[in-house]
């Protein structure tokens, strides 16, 4: 006879936010299949205190967050959501937590050191992200990075209790998926450094390019360029996308049901990547040397692109070329086997 | 007198502070501390143009569409193209659905939940209130999640995701939608009216949309007995006295809302006292005699045309990063009460006429609003030509000056923005919260909030005292685009 295990005990969440929007919790809410509750029970993981969906408010709250940091409450996630704070002049004071007087980036650091994993969520808590953006008037880092630069609030070395570098679901805002996918694997007990790319992002969807999957990729083969906001073709050319350079899976898990940045006909600003927030020229422009797009697919030669360019481009088919510089189609696929019938 | 901190306040939207003075049972006064400063009017500076598009509606993860709706606006009133009849019915419906998802997130997720506490064990309706909107645990959470999801699915067509498009441009949307496309967001749409019509009204959004006085709500509610949430929370609203809380007596504000070539769904104005008013916009100003800046040269208040003023940390004299923006000198209130006071509707003219704006008539404005804008959707979809364009492509000028005022779902929302060789060389942005939550101004008149506060009840040994919970949580506050 199997003996009945134990129901493991649920995992603590604790999410706390700093320098962002709110917009990676807003995401999330709008998780599907299953849906934000379901998934959090699914991996076994309860709240202790979340800003926007807990009860504990004030002092209620304030004495799980000591607990906390104190090492009397237990916490097995620590998620933040939003940059680290350290302006002005390295005070925190851009940000002291309500309630307490202290930086928000103190009660991070303090507790981030009690966490079995800590986990950023958003390009924000990552790697600073657009609260970085101009001059970073608030002195903006994530936990672990400071832009591209290893360090961040926690230093390069950091190692959660679990043993794990900060894990950067970094996106802006985050898919739902990206954030329970990493969550069950957590409850699961089967998340590791290989489950996580050169940036700590889990390769849940970090494996992929946005170009994967990307509806529009017929007009990439034959570079059949959109050239107006709108217009169906190709957006690399002309309209700023990075799709062929960006790490998410924007293209292949769906977002609000069945969207993406390019289904929405609008470019790729490969926000997953640190430093997305300053891209050295104007998002929805693509910037050119001698006519030829700076930001070229990272892993092919050059060469060799230009000059499957300039082949696909003489071969490109009527109906790409008409239909590339237009919001609808005007010519559709068509069996020839009808006409001749 | 004593002195009581509440922080962090959550169940808004960011962080947030509430200083109370207690006297006698009562609050007897109350200062707002909006505690975090991320600085994005200074890193537009500089920015090419169209870039707006890209950081503005990142102020804030729960009104980024009307964050990108305003940018749009002030972009598109420095002189663009006109705006294809399609493109405004995209950009009102893509700002609908985030207007009445934020609605009911601020109902079932937000507001509802404080009246599961411990605190109301003792009363006869709070065993099934719990029941149903307990945080995270009660049922009507669970419900509403997976609706609310759907509803987004309108955006995942229309705006490619949600939050942070790029698909609300000045000359209007990007995603044009083909008609097998508006038959399925019409499909989606229908499933949202299910939701609302068995869930939370338990009726019709006609018959709700028609309720004319507090004494006809009262009546629906009854009738409904425990059938929809919303008559839950009018039952509750009732036996807790929701309409003698959070009372304020102040100039109602609307910028407008979901223009169309008939003009406005509910149009630009003020309202006071049973009277309306046209709205001078060119006398807003922000006044930061108690806000954590630099003293104006002058030590005037500024109008938003004029570029920000630096952060000063140092001051001891302040008490928020929140400016205290005001309308003729006034303090102004905004929101869906104010959107609804502006727009004549006569139940919430009724409910203020007999109470003032008070915690009841927020909430019920709201919700009265999600009945009204739904229906709006609907008609909105069915006047969506696919054939025709969604988006003009004229280019912006180079220079010029423009502003984009919109309504989020918590209020009034401007930006003004001023271009210089096709980049922003001033953008200025005030938010629905900043008016709602604002500090004292130099003559010490207090913010809509710090007024609502005065009087509230504290129980005996209350640390977040619940009365102050409900009154604050009433105005649906976004701290996040507060400060920005």
């Amino acid at each position: 006879m199997t003996a009945i295990s134990e129901p493991a005990r649920p995992l603590r969440l604790l999410w706390l936010q700093s320098g962002g929007c709110g917009g990676c919790t807003l995401s999330l809410l709008g998780a599907e299949k299953p849906d934000l509750l379901t998934a959090l029970a699914a991996a076994n993981v309860e709240l202790l205190w979340h800003p926007s969906l807990s009860e504990a408010t004030g002092g209620e709250a304030r004495a799980i967050l000591e607990a906390v940091a104190a090492g009397d409450q237990p916490v097995d996630i620590l998620c933040l959501e939003g940059s680290v704070i350290n302006g002005p002049g390295g005070t925190g004071r851009f940000h002291l937590m309500a309630g307490t007087g202290k930086p928000m980036r103190d009660w991070v650091a303090a507790i981030a050191r009690r966490a079995g994993y800590v986990v950023a969520v958003g390009s924000c808590a990552a790697f600073g992200g657009i609260t970085a953006a101009g001059g970073n008037e608030v002195e903006a880092c994530g936990l672990a990075y400071d832009g591209t630069r290893a360090g961040g609030l926690l230093g390069a070395g950091f190692r959660s209790a679990k043993g794990l570098p900060v894990i950067n679901i970094a996106g802006c805002p985050i898919h739902p998926g990206w954030f329970t996918d990493t969550l069950l694997q957590i409850g699961a007990g089967t998340l590791t450094g290989a489950d996580l790319d050169e940036w700590e992002r889990p390769l849940a969807y970090t494996a992929h390019l946005v170009h994967h999957g990307c509806a529009r990729n017929e007009f990439y083969e034959f570079k059949a360029s959109a050239e107006q906001p709108g217009d169906l073709g190709c957006m690399m050319e002309n309209l700023g996308c990075k799709g062929t350079q960006a790490r998410a899976d924007c293209n292949i898990r769906p977002w609000n049901g069945g969207g993406s940045c390019l289904d929405g006909n609008y470019a790729c600003i490969n926000c997953t990547a640190p430093g997305f927030e300053e891209p050295g020229h104007a998002f929805a422009v693509t910037p050119k040397v001698a006519g030829i797009p700076i930001g070229l697919p990272t892993d092919m030669p050059k060469a060799w692109f230009v000059a499957l360019a300039s082949l696909s481009k003489a071969a490109t088919p009527k109906r790409l070329r008409d239909n590339a510089a237009r919001p609808a189609p005007v010519l559709l696929p068509h069996d020839k086997r009808k006409d001749s019938a | 007198m004593s002195r009581l901190i509440v922080g962090p306040f959550n169940r808004v939207e960011g962080d947030l502070e509430v200083r109370l003075d207690i006297s006698a049972g009562m609050v007897a006064d109350a200062r707002v501390v909006s505690p975090l400063y991320r600085g994005f009017e200074a890193m537009l500076v500089g920015k090419p143009a169209l870039d707006a598009l890209v950081y503005a509606p990142r102020i804030c993860g729960i009104c980024s569409v009307s964050q990108s709706v305003a940018a749009a606006r002030a972009l598109a009133a420095t002189g663009s193209g006109p705006l294809p009849a399609n493109g405004g019915l995209a950009m009102n419906l893509i700002h609908a659905v985030e207007n009445v998802a934020d609605h009911l997130t601020h109902f079932y997720l937000f507001f509802m939940p404080d009246f599961a506490r411990a605190v109301y064990a003792g009363e006869p309706w709070h065993a099934d209130t719990a029941a149903r909107f307990t945080a995270v645990k009660g049922g009507a959470a669970q419900e509403f999640l997976p609706a609310r999801a759907e509803l987004m699915n309108l955006l995942g067509i229309l705006a490619g995701k949600w939050p942070h498009t790029l698909a609300v441009q000045p000359g209007g949307s990007t995603r044009a939608v083909s008609r097998a496309e508006l038959a399925r967001l019409g499909a989606l749409l229908a499933a949202f009216r299910r939701f609302l019509e068995r869930t939370l009204f338990a009726d019709a959004l006609e018959a709700v949309a028609a309720l004319s006085t507090r004494d006809a709500l009262l009546a629906w509610a009854e009738a409904k007995a425990d059938r929809g949430d919303f008559a839950r929370f009018v039952a509750v609203s009732q036996a807790v006295g929701l309409n003698r809380l959070g009372r304020t007596d102040l100039r109602h504000m609307s910028f407008g809302a979901y223009p169309s070539s008939d003009g406005p769904l509910f149009p630009r104005g003020l309202f006071r006292r049973g009277v309306g008013g046209v709205l001078p916009v060119d006398r807003i100003t922000e006044d930061v005699s108690h806000a954590w800046y630099q003293a104006a040269p002058d030590g005037a208040p500024r109008s938003p045309r004029d570029p920000g003023l630096p952060p000063d940390a140092t001051r001891d004299d302040a008490y928020s990063w929140c400016k205290a923006p005001r309308l003729d000198g006034e303090v102004a209130e905004v929101g869906a009460l104010s959107r609804q006071l502006v727009a004549g509707h006569p139940l919430p003219r009724d409910l203020v006429a007999r109470d003032g704006a008070t915690v009841e008539a927020r909430v019920v404005a709201r919700l009265l609003e999600v009945a009204l804008v739904t229906m709006a959707m609907e008609r909105w979809l069915r006047a969506i030509d696919p054939a025709a364009p969604f988006i003009d492509h004229t280019p912006l000028p180079a220079a010029g000056e423009g502003a984009g005022l919109t309504e989020a779902a918590r209020g009034s929302l401007g930006h003004w923005v001023t271009l210089e060789g096709g980049r922003i060389a001033n953008y200025q942005i005030i938010a629905p919260t900043t008016w709602n939550f604002s500090p004292r101004d130099a003559a010490g008149t207090p913010g809509p909030l710090e007024q609502a506060l005065r009087g509230a009840p504290v129980r005996e040994g209350e640390a977040e005292p619940v009365a102050v919970q409900h009154i604050v949580r009433s105005f649906d506050p976004c701290m996040v685009c507060t400060v920005h």
